[in-house]
């Protein structure tokens, strides 16, 4: 038990030291010399050699990169994520300032893809192979291949503009939240829905449903109590691992809404060439994922004795 | 060894007829077939047969609904939008295929690399996939994207470092659950070099799931481009490309919705028929997932 905790606990922190150098050195993929770019694209204009050369120094960039790099490091470890070039304000108040908004949609988005997945995805499978399942796999299908972004204008176009009924764009209420959360929701949905289908079917050919069956339990019975709880321990896992899906959807959802959040708040620092704020937010975000991922390997093997204990490698 | 290798096939063969619903899964096939085809002819014949230019402006025919003379309308500037559409197709199918192909390359050779070099390298490049599939894929695309400039050139350079490291996963296991078999065994007592090893005896086993990832990858490489694009990362102006067209027109959403509409659509379209290809595919012939599924069902 003790040996294979101790290989992942290694490899953990390999990925992480690995996630944290990659993370910093963004940086170096600048064309040019990082510090004169950014100068240049602050002020529109060539900045002069001096002014470069104090730009270095102020942010340490004069520095070899390993010291760089551990220096960013220790201070990350202490919850240190440095200042912002542009505004003056530690990123670390600027990530925690935002990610309430995107947890929030997170959240909202995790529980409408649920709702429209679990009960799609058992209906498919009570249902295999009939018209329903078929279009509701279509709609699913529908669903993962349309780009969230337009998803969102489209809603806000009918939902909004047309009936009235939300807010454009913001955050703050209820209101607000709704039409991302169905953007954001829906993509994640149509997965889950494949997912729930697939271990429904799964679940529904194993002995003991055939021994609820024979016992004289009802039909409806067997599947939602029997079956269903069984059939959902692989997606408790799934929408852990959606965790990504939700990140990378925040990037582009939440500026369609206009809702200030993590992903608002990368991609300005992208196109601002906020390093600092860049290295911060793909920082928290890379190391949330990582660890989210490991506590849904654990729940997996708490949820389901059969899985192996062993380092699955 | 030669001689090994027709019984694999009819051993597919004999997969690729047993694979279940077949009529259906000919159906998806067929359907995703059919609408990549026409994707494929709207982005080689649209632009010959389009009387308008994709980029000339045309102030007085702004925000104009979809007509006779405008099948889809036209957008702020003038610009007939079926037009820009089929160029727009060019520019997604040949930026999608290029990237789905430099993640495969890359892939492939890391995964290779990684089931034949011994345990050390295994280790560092098992390593370096985990740390690549640590950060949520667009997320790392949008960073390199950006850090690199604005240009559809970076995109396709930040979804190549981001994607391939699932190919490595996929090819390495498939590596890994061959090696022992006897054929390999022999050719390795026999001194066969390594890259005789890899082309003769590794790669015809690793076309069928590499070509499914691949298929299926297609489709999320347009997703991608085109939300990179839509962030203003990809395509500058006035290139047509779908998700800059749906950039452009969120602010005419009222008054001129089939703006932002016609591109989501074709984005859709080709998602789905990629999608549908590589379900079919992967159905038809990649016996390892059917023998997968037949086993978790018994």
């Amino acid at each position: 038990m003790l040996r294979p905790l101790l290989a992942r606990l290694g490899s953990l922190s390999a990925v992480l030291v690995g996630v944290s150098m990659v993370t910093y050195g963004f940086v170096f993929l600048t064309p040019g010399d990082p510090a004169y770019t950014i100068l240049r694209e602050q002020r529109q204009s060539p900045p002069s050699e001096s002014e470069v050369a104090a730009f270095r120094a102020e942010h340490g960039l004069d520095e070899p990169f390993l010291v760089q790099y551990s220096a960013w490091l220790t201070d990350a470890l202490r919850g240190d994520l440095g200042m912002s070039y542009y505004q003056s304000e530690p990123v670390t108040s600027l990530v925690l300032a935002h990610l309430p908004n995107t947890l929030e949609l997170a959240l909202a988005a995790t529980v409408v893809s649920l709702l429209l997945a679990v009960p799609t995805g058992v209906i498919s499978a009570v249902h295999r192979d009939t018209w329903i399942d078929r279009t509701s796999q279509l709609v699913a299908l529908l669903g993962v291949s349309m780009p969230n972004f337009w998803l969102g204008y489209l809603l806000i176009l009918v939902v909004s503009l047309w009936l009235g009924l939300t807010p454009v764009g913001g955050a703050g209420t209820l209101a607000h939240l709704v039409l991302p959360a169905i953007t954001l929701g829906t993509g994640m949905a149509a997965i889950v829905t494949r997912l729930v289908r697939a271990s429904m079917l799964e679940v529904l050919e194993e002995a003991y449903v055939d021994t609820a069956r024979s016992k004289g339990v009802r039909e409806r019975l067997v599947v939602y109590k029997h079956a269903l709880r069984n059939a959902l321990i692989p997606v408790v896992t799934i929408v852990g691992l959606q965790f990504g899906f939700i990140i990378n959807g925040a990037v582009v959802v939440e500026g369609v809404f206009q809702r200030p959040g993590l992903g608002t708040l990368l991609v300005d620092a992208v196109f601002a060439r906020d390093y600092p704020i860049v290295q911060g937010v793909v920082l928290v975000t890379a190391v949330a994922f990582v660890l989210t991922n490991q506590l849904v390997d654990l729940a997996y093997v708490a949820l389901d004795p059969r899985v192996d204990r062993g380092d699955r490698s | 060894m030669a001689a090994l290798r027709p019984s694999t096939l009819v051993e597919r063969g004999r997969t690729l007829l047993a694979s279940r619903p077949l009529g259906r899964t000919n159906a998806a096939v067929r359907l995703g077939g059919a609408i990549a085809g026409v994707l494929v002819v709207f982005a080689l014949v649209g632009p010959s047969v389009s009387p308008y230019d994709p980029t000339a402006q045309l102030l007085e025919a702004r925000l104009e609904g979809p007509s006779l003379a405008h099948p889809l309308g036209t957008d702020a500037l003038g610009r007939d939008i079926a037009t820009r559409l089929a160029y727009g197709a060019r520019v997604s199918l040949a930026l999608a295929v290029a990237a789905t192909l430099v993640r495969l390359v890359i892939g492939t050779t890391v995964g290779l690399l990684a089931a034949t070099g011994g345990r050390l390298v295994d280790t560092v490049l098992m390593r370096l996939v985990d740390v690549q599939l640590a950060f949520p894929g667009l997320v790392l695309a949008l960073v390199i994207a950006g850090v690199l400039g604005p240009s559809l050139r970076n995109v396709v350079i930040a979804l190549s470092l981001v994607g391939w490291a699932s190919y490595a996963r996929v090819v390495r296991g498939s590596v890994l659950s061959i090696r022992e078999r006897p054929f390999v065994r022999s050719a390795k007592l026999h001194g066969t070099p390594w890259h005789r090893l890899v082309r003769r005896h590794l790669l015809p086993h690793l076309v069928s799931p590499v070509l499914v990832l691949a298929t299926l990858n297609v489709g999320t490489v347009v997703l991608a481009v085109a939300g990179l694009s839509y962030l203003g990362l990809g395509a500058q102006p006035p290139t047509p490309e779908w998700g800059t067209m749906i950039a452009n027109g969120r602010n005419y959403l009222r008054a001129a919705p089939w703006i932002v509409t016609a591109p989501g659509v074709a984005i859709m379209l080709t998602v789905i028929s990629f999608n549908l290809l590589g379900d079919g595919l992967r159905d038809a012939l990649d016996p390892d997932h059917l023998e997968d599924r037949q086993r978790r069902r018994t």
